[in-house]
């Protein structure tokens, strides 16, 4: 590209030129942005506290995932797919996925992958895929995984840095509604919870704390994909999975996040499409 | 491919990967437990246990630690340690007698005289050594016995969270109690401990390991933050310490000079030489962290402990250690680690560990629990390797159960909703829901798995007779009718004392060796045997603490299969001698002398 017509009128090439880049490249249209910051939080997270369960199995959920999805997408649409997407599948199945076994790791992947292509409905898959495969694996496989469940090291400068800077870039990209509603609404009904069972707040609001919680916000209930459209009905599904995630709490299911954005997400994307495509209709 | 069937086909892989694997378990699990009718014959598998407690004269029921009341949510969690048992032959009449411990205030521990035909009879309470629960200095948490003066008797060392207690055993008749004027401190929150010789100099040094901060008084504390600041980076557990035997009753801290400075919540240790090197190594289970490594090595100023978890890589993936304990599972001459860890479907599979060095000597370690079929047993606790059928192969008795309250209540929502939490939220204990009596992984089977002999484990506890579900904790193993058989003795938290006596099949063969050092310590703790027969090796060592909260025998058993003979038995003591003994006889106890 030349800069010269590149660059607007005024701009200097050196710190505008800069700065576009930078805006350019904290833009929601960079697919590589999501990917970074997980590989960030992944990164951080075993070089300080050693968190995967081992990185040879971080390393065959991304590469049964990037695999099963060349495969689908050459086999199903005949495409090169960008594989921006199956790597934050695997990188999410690698870090939350703990399993003594290796076979989950690659059974999640594909089956997170696959949900994509098999799953859909008016041209869109309606589950996040990692969402998919992690919730079928729990409820299917409790004897062989469960979920993250740990906190990452004793501090709560590590959390906070996480929080802020995948605050930022979600900002960036233009989601971080959707964070904020699921989180507002958490602690919200954490407090409710909190007076229904009797139990200390600060044990309701405790799984908020931790590392799942930071990827199951930022990379689960943002995914673009599988969310639906507009801002105000982007922020009601969110509270909509908290609310349900707070169903399943109260009676004591475990791994209620997943299993609440597994029921939520699909119903509200089906509603979406059905909502879309009436509009879409001539009259 | 057009577009529809192309969908078909993927819809079918889809429904295959989520249910594929399901059936394939499930059909597996039906062939097992056909396998498991079909050899329900106790000869198929060569032993069958009987739990004979009661008709032994044996009538103990542990008695959980009472708590500050401001702890009065967790109590049942924070109060679930305290049983445990240690095997001695106290009076040297040739029969091992059992020594268990009580937790509740005013509770006496029992010493059971094995009366040698069956029968066993409470002498605690006239040797002296039953009262050691008074309000005020804390819950006896396990006992570790040894010979510290190398006079010919064994004596006793009770671990509490409280004030450590020494006894020195005169010649079987009573016990005088030598803490005081021993330099013990009077405080430790212990989760272990053990008896080692790290220096070589004849005479056993003693290791103590913290579990609670030091600063914790559970009878009466202060403050409610004394839980982890982490489940799994758990680091403000109690400090260790190491008390060199000075050979005049006394005991000096060398902790720091010896380098062993870790704070991690340390529930169970084994000393033991992992490196072939002739010196004893520290191997530390701990709760909410990495398993750690010590290895014995000369320094400038004498003996120094190197913490290898990490390059070795038992301390690489952080777990909730509660058992160490040794043995050779593949004949190979090397002595493999086990460490039990919480597996509970679909909340939290950690999987216990069998840690198998790579070569004899080598200290580059390989899981494989997973493939030998030892992984998942529950909330585990105790365990230990012996050949229980006597077919020449090391097998594992596994106890497992945490809390058992409310059948129908269960805690294990609210334990993982709080235990994903900050250090902030989960370091204090007010922040925990209350348990309200429900269960935490309790009504928890046993484990028996016997080993194949072919790399494989397989569970027979039901079959065998093993089908309690109290809160299993620790667990050791004896010969306690001289008959060449292990029978196995379960402390449960806050159940009864189980003795399970061992029938093992006629014509399995089998030879134990009674070792006692001169130039090495009394107690020989510390020697390595090495029995060959019918072209296999077979790698036992002497050790105090075994397991979790407990001591097997003192004796080395080893089965035989339908061998006649054992064609040399290589015995390297602690102090370095190496003793060969040709084709010694089987089917009995040879009592060995260290040479001179």
């Amino acid at each position: 590209m030349n800069t010269a017509v590149a660059r607007g009128p005024g701009e200097t090439p050196t710190t505008d030129g800069r700065v576009g880049r930078l805006s350019r490249f904290f833009s929601p249209n960079n697919r590589y942005l999501p990917p970074l910051l997980i590989t960030c939080i992944l990164l951080g997270g075993q070089l300080e506290f050693g968190v995967l369960e081992s990185a040879g199995r971080t390393l065959l959920a991304i590469a049964t995932s990037m695999v099963v999805e060349i495969v689908l997408a050459r086999v199903v649409i005949g495409k090169w797919p960008h594989l921006a997407s199956a790597y934050i599948t695997g990188i999410s199945v690698g870090i939350l996925l703990r399993s003594p076994f290796l076979w989950p790791y690659a059974l999640c992947s594909s089956l997170s992958i696959l949900s994509k292509y098999v799953l859909r409905w008016r041209g869109r898959h309606l589950w996040n895929p990692s969402n998919f495969g992690v919730s079928s694996m729990l409820f299917l496989y409790p004897a062989a995984v469960a979920s993250l469940s740990i906190q990452w090291g004793n501090s709560l400068w590590p959390m906070i840095t996480v929080w802020c800077i995948g605050s930022i870039i979600i900002y960036r990209l233009k989601r971080f509604h959707i964070c904020a509603s699921y989180v507002g609404t958490f602690l919200l009904l954490s407090w409710i919870r909190s007076e229904v069972t009797g139990n200390p707040w600060l044990s309701a609001v405790a799984p908020l704390t931790g590392p799942m919680y930071q990827l199951f916000v930022f990379f689960m209930i943002t995914d673009p994909p599988t969310t639906v459209r507009g801002w105000l009905p982007q922020c009601m599904v969110a509270s909509l999975v908290a609310v349900a995630e707070m169903g399943l709490r109260l009676n004591g299911v475990v791994d209620a996040p997943y299993y609440a954005l597994f029921l939520v997400g699909p119903v509200a994307n089906a509603v979406d499409l059905a909502i879309g495509s009436r509009r879409a209709a001539p009259s | 491919m057009s577009k529809a069937p192309k969908q078909a086909v993927l819809a079918l892989l889809l429904v295959a990967g989520l249910f594929g694997p399901l059936l394939y378990s499930r059909g597996k699990r039906r062939a097992e437990a056909d396998v498991a009718r079909q050899q329900a014959a106790v000869d198929r598998y060569g032993m069958s246990l009987e739990e004979v407690a009661e008709a032994s004269g044996i009538h103990f029921v542990h008695s959980i630690p009472v708590l500050d009341p401001k702890l009065d949510n967790i109590a049942p969690m924070i109060a679930s340690m305290g049983a445990s048992v240690s095997i001695v032959d106290y009076d040297n009449d040739g029969w091992d007698d059992i020594y268990v411990t009580n937790s509740s205030p005013g509770s006496k521990n029992h010493l059971y005289r094995n009366l040698g035909n069956g029968r066993f009879v409470d002498v605690a309470e006239q040797l002296g050594i039953a009262d050691l629960n008074k309000p005020g200095t804390g819950v006896c948490v396990g006992a570790v016995w040894a010979d510290y003066d190398n006079d010919g008797y064994e004596d006793l060392f009770v671990y509490k969270w409280g004030k450590p207690e020494l006894f020195h055993n005169d010649h079987g008749k009573a016990f005088t109690r030598v803490t005081d004027r021993s330099g013990l401190p009077d405080w430790i929150n212990a989760g272990a401990a053990t008896w080692l010789d790290y220096d070589g100099d004849g005479k056993l040094d003693l290791f103590i390991a913290g579990y609670w901060p030091d600063y914790v008084r559970l009878e009466s504390t202060p403050t409610t933050k004394i839980m982890p600041n982490s489940f799994e980076y758990g680091n403000n557990g109690g400090r260790k310490w190491l008390f060199r035997n000075m050979g005049d009753g006394t005991f000096k801290d060398v902790t720091r000079e010896v380098g062993l400075d870790s704070t991690r919540w340390t529930l169970a240790v084994i000393a033991a030489d992992f490196n072939n090197d002739g010196m004893p190594d520290l191997f530390l289970a701990n709760d909410y962290g990495v398993s750690q490594l010590y290895i014995n090595e000369a320094g400038p100023n004498g003996r120094r402990f190197r913490e290898i978890g990490e390059e070795s890589r038992v301390g690489h993936s952080p777990k909730s250690g509660m058992n160490a304990s040794v043995g050779d599972v593949l004949n190979s001459g090397a002595l493999s680690i086990y460490v039990s860890n919480i597996s509970e479907d679909g909340v939290l599979v950690q999987g216990n560990n069998l840690w198998v060095p790579q070569a004899p000597g080598s200290l580059r370690y390989s899981n494989l629990a997973s493939a030998m079929g030892i992984e998942l047993g529950g909330w585990s606790f105790g365990a230990q390797f012996g050949d229980l059928n006597n077919d020449g192969f090391l097998d594992l008795f596994l106890v497992n159960g945490y809390v058992s309250g409310k059948p129908d209540g269960n805690y294990w929502y609210d334990f993982s909703e709080i235990t994903g939490g900050n250090s902030s939220i989960i370091s204090d204990a007010k922040n925990w829901p209350a348990m309200r009596g429900r269960s935490l992984a309790g009504f928890q089977r046993k484990r028996l798995w016997l080993n194949g002999g072919d790399g494989r484990f397989f569970d027979v506890s039901q079959a065998v007779g093993v089908t309690d579900t109290h809160d299993g904790r620790a667990v050791a193993l004896a010969d306690l009718e001289n008959n060449g058989s292990l029978d196995v003795i379960v402390a449960n938290q806050g159940g009864p004392l189980m003795l399970y006596r061992n029938h093992v099949k006629p014509g399995r063969n089998w030879i134990e060796f009674e070792l006692k050092g001169r130039a090495s310590n009394r107690s020989a703790i510390g020697a390595q045997v090495r029995v060959k027969w019918n072209g296999q090796e077979q790698l036992q060592e002497v050790a105090a603490a075994s397991g979790f909260a407990a001591e097997n025998q003192r004796r080395l058993h080893f089965g035989l299969g339908e061998a006649k003979a054992v064609d040399r038995v290589t015995i390297r003591w602690p102090s370095g001698r190496v003793q060969t003994l040709e084709s010694p006889p089987i089917d009995t106890i040879n009592p060995i002398e260290e040479p001179k």
